[in-house]
């Protein structure tokens, strides 16, 4: 197929809140997801008001980029009241679409705001083409498959139903089935399905054969525990097969995610999906956008179900590797051609003689110690400790506003 | 006298005493699952109205697997005495199972099954397509927790919905209200709390250096930091399933599942002998039978006696969420 039949996928961000959502767009999403006060799984994610949502929505538009809400619980008897008004207020405050796992909010979702796209979420599980098809029917543009399918399922999928599919692409997953663990609600009361989830998957257990009534421990003193932590996805290296299988939208988890995390993993993913889509016959991956991600990375990473049945490998036992983490450190707000100081406000703690990388939208990074740098005031500084504090610092080469400055966790 | 003889005698009792308020209610159905033709015919006679069985490819922690002859075999049994057969289809379907799903359903409709349980939506299309007249339960389990996903499935061809074990009473009994189908809820038995398309036992085994997890035996997980709590694990064809750490037992609140119109009571019998089952499954007959005509009436205690004599000390019984507040 050539470039000119298809259409290029679309990279779908996650976004907590208004800031995060800006640097979503910036660094390179064409879509962002959030959450609203109401219906979303992120009970905790810093969720938008319609007030943000309009200007989150305004800020995405004048780039081209799309807003999406998630309204991806399994509703309860007395989810509904009120329900109608909320999808009737996203409509109109120019929501592009919402993601919705339980066919009863569909229902609403279509009768009180007919004119906004419905998305159906990974939440519903949907593993194959005959179930895809059942929501084409339902005139459903898009479905979001479940993390068990794999590669040679989507491509299955596309060949049979003519319908938008959105995959994870990278983040954090569930080791269950969405929607179907309630481990959280038996262990800790709270509700998974609403959000509640407490992780509790990634707890230690101990594993026991049960013969006519005894218990017969499968583990031996000294051995790693039972747990079920699954390794975080990542499919940058392999984007090119995603686009191959037709997948339309490629998401991104993570709306509890830090500015750091959006930025640095939708900058790597812009950047390998550019250098496909734009000549997929001279492609070759750059070890530097796997580098990128690692500097984001919370946990060790997988391709989940995509090439095959996740094994042991694919999980995290015993105490969870340390990953080199990075600290955001400071926000560019300015930058002088001609002095080439830049503006930078505070993020984290940072001084003079440190080392600090900068990154930026659509480019590479680069690495420098921190030089000379003053206050507003011109006063010279050996180090910024305030939160939010504006600092000058003369940068090694040209910088932009919304490029982060970052460090490495614990250095000085 | 056998003990479950002595059971019935006291009931019977306790139902003369009510005679005076004589209003009938509508009598709810008893379904339990069977894991072969001969404990379905058991269970059967223990006092079930309907078994649910299935085969592990297309259905979700079946006690045994039935081969479509096994499935003929326990249609003629029930239809013999009134009663009737569900076969549960209710698994997450991969491609890999779909190929063979459109045979599988034309076969059940020949065969004179009752009913399909499905969730998956690929279960409807085929069952349009192949057996259009047979009859469709929805249950998406955990993801099953109101009323109005209930009436869109209903739309879609479902003639029953088996409500989430996750819901309040006051949210069972407010789906039933509103449901245009009829409702079914677990009284009886463990629930699974998680299901996993990954094989976790066996990554487990390999880690600590053991081979694959061969059989699939019922093991037990203990949570590390909560004392006492079993909650068994089974690995299957379909992945890996965690079970709730209590039984159910709704029995003394039967009365007001009842009282509200819940057409059918289901006792899962995954993870207990037969023995058991049958000891359940006839007690929960003669209450349903005894509340039918006064749900108000009080439950004779014998009957719970009859649960404890056979419950397992390991597994404590409770009532599951039907009283437990949850936050989110
Ligand atoms: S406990 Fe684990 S598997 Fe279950 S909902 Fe939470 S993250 Fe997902």
């Amino acid at each position: 197929m050539t470039n000119q039949t298809r259409k290029k996928p679309e990279l779908l961000a996650p976004a907590g809140n208004l800031e995060k959502l800006k640097f979503a767009v910036l660094y390179g999403a064409d879509a962002v997801y959030i959450g609203g006060q109401q219906y979303g799984l992120r009970a905790k994610a810093g969720n938008f008001t319609f007030e943000d949502m309009r200007e989150g929505v305004a800020f995405a538009h004048e780039r081209g980029a799309k807003v999406y809400v998630a309204a991806n619980i399994m509703a309860h008897n007395e989810d509904f009241a009120g329900m109608a008004d909320y999808f009737q207020m996203l409509q109109k405050v120019g929501i592009d679409a919402v993601i919705v796992a339980d066919p009863a909010i569909v229902d609403v979702c279509r009768e009180a705001a007919p004119g906004l796209e419905i998305h159906i979420s990974t939440q519903a599980s949907v593993t194959n083409w005959q179930a895809v098809q059942f929501w084409a029917e339902e005139g459903i543009p898009r479905v979001v498959l479940a993390r068990e399918v794999s590669l040679q399922e989507i491509c299955e999928i596309k060949r049979h139903v003519d319908i938008e599919i959105e995959a994870f692409v990278h983040g954090a997953m569930c080791i269950s089935y969405s929607g179907r663990c309630v481990l959280s609600n038996h262990m800790t009361n709270r509700d998974a399905n609403r959000g509640g989830c407490a992780q509790s998957c990634r707890w230690k257990y101990d594993l026991f054969a049960e013969e006519e009534g005894d218990m017969h421990p499968l583990f031996a003193e000294g051995d790693e525990t039972f747990t079920m932590s699954s390794k975080d996805l990542c499919m940058l290296e392999h984007i090119p097969e995603m686009i191959e299988a037709g997948v339309d939208s490629l998401k991104i988890e993570g709306r509890m995610k830090s500015i750091h995390y959006v930025a640095t993993v939708v900058n790597a993913y812009r950047q390998v999906i550019d250098a496909y889509w734009d000549s997929p016959e001279t492609f070759v991956f750059k070890p530097e956008w796997r580098e990128e991600i690692m500097k984001a990375a919370n946990r060790p990473l997988t391709t989940g179900f995509y090439f095959h049945q996740p094994t042991e490998d694919d999980q995290i036992f015993g105490v969870p590797p340390k990953m080199t983490a990075y600290d955001f450190a400071g926000l560019v707000l300015a930058y002088d051609e001609e002095t080439g100081i830049a503006t930078i406000e505070q993020r984290n703690h940072f001084k003079r003689g440190q080392e600090v990388e900068f990154i930026g939208p659509g480019r590479e990074r680069f690495i420098q110690r921190i030089g000379e740098m003053w206050d507003e005031e011109g006063n010279s500084l050996d180090e910024a400790p305030h939160p939010m504090q504006k600092v000058l610092v003369r940068v090694e080469k040209p910088v932009k506003p919304y490029d982060l400055m970052r460090k490495e966790k614990g250095t000085t | 006298m056998s003990g479950s003889a002595l059971v019935h005698k006291m009931v019977l009792l306790a139902c003369l005493k009510e005679r005076m308020v004589l209003m009938n209610f509508h009598i709810p159905e008893l379904v339990v699952s069977a894991g072969s033709p001969e404990e379905a015919e058991k269970l059967l006679a223990a006092g079930a109205d309907a078994v649910t069985v299935g085969d592990g490819r297309y259905a979700l922690r079946v006690p045994g697997n039935f081969s479509m002859p096994m499935i003929t075999d326990v249609v003629r049994i029930a239809h013999g005495q009134g009663k009737k057969v569900y076969v549960a289809l209710n698994a997450l379907l991969h491609q890999e199972e779909l190929n063979g799903l459109d045979e599988y359903v034309r076969q059940l409709a020949q065969s004179k099954v009752d009913a399909v349980v499905f969730g998956d939506p690929a279960v409807l299309v085929a069952m349009q397509k192949t057996a259009p007249g047979l009859k469709r339960h929805w249950s998406t389990e955990t993801t099953s927790t109101n009323w109005r996903t209930v009436n869109f499935w209903a739309r879609k061809g479902a003639s029953r919905a088996i409500l989430a074990r996750e819901l309040s009473l006051e949210e069972v009994i407010g789906v039933k209200q509103q449901s245009r189908i009829p409702v079914q809820v677990q009284v009886h038995g463990m629930t699974c709390i998680f299901h996993s398309k990954r094989p976790l036992v066996s990554n487990y085994l390999h880690i600590l250096g053991k081979g694959d997890n061969k059989q699939e035996q019922l093991m037990v997980l203990k949570e590390n930091t909560r004392s006492g709590q079993h909650y068994p694990i089974i690995e299957d064809h379909n992945g890996t399933h965690v079970m709730s750490h209590e039984d159910i037992c709704m029995l003394e609140h039967l009365g007001v599942l009842i009282e509200n119109g819940i057409d059918s009571f289901y006792i899962e019998a995954l993870g207990k002998p037969l023995s058991y089952n049958c000891q359940v499954v006839s007690v929960y007959r003669q209450a349903i039978d005894c509340l039918a005509k006064n749900p108000q009436a009080a439950l004779d205690p014998a009957l719970l006696d009859a649960i404890n004599a056979v419950q397992p000390t390991e597994r404590p019984i409770g009532t599951g969420f039907y009283f437990r507040e949850q936050v989110y």
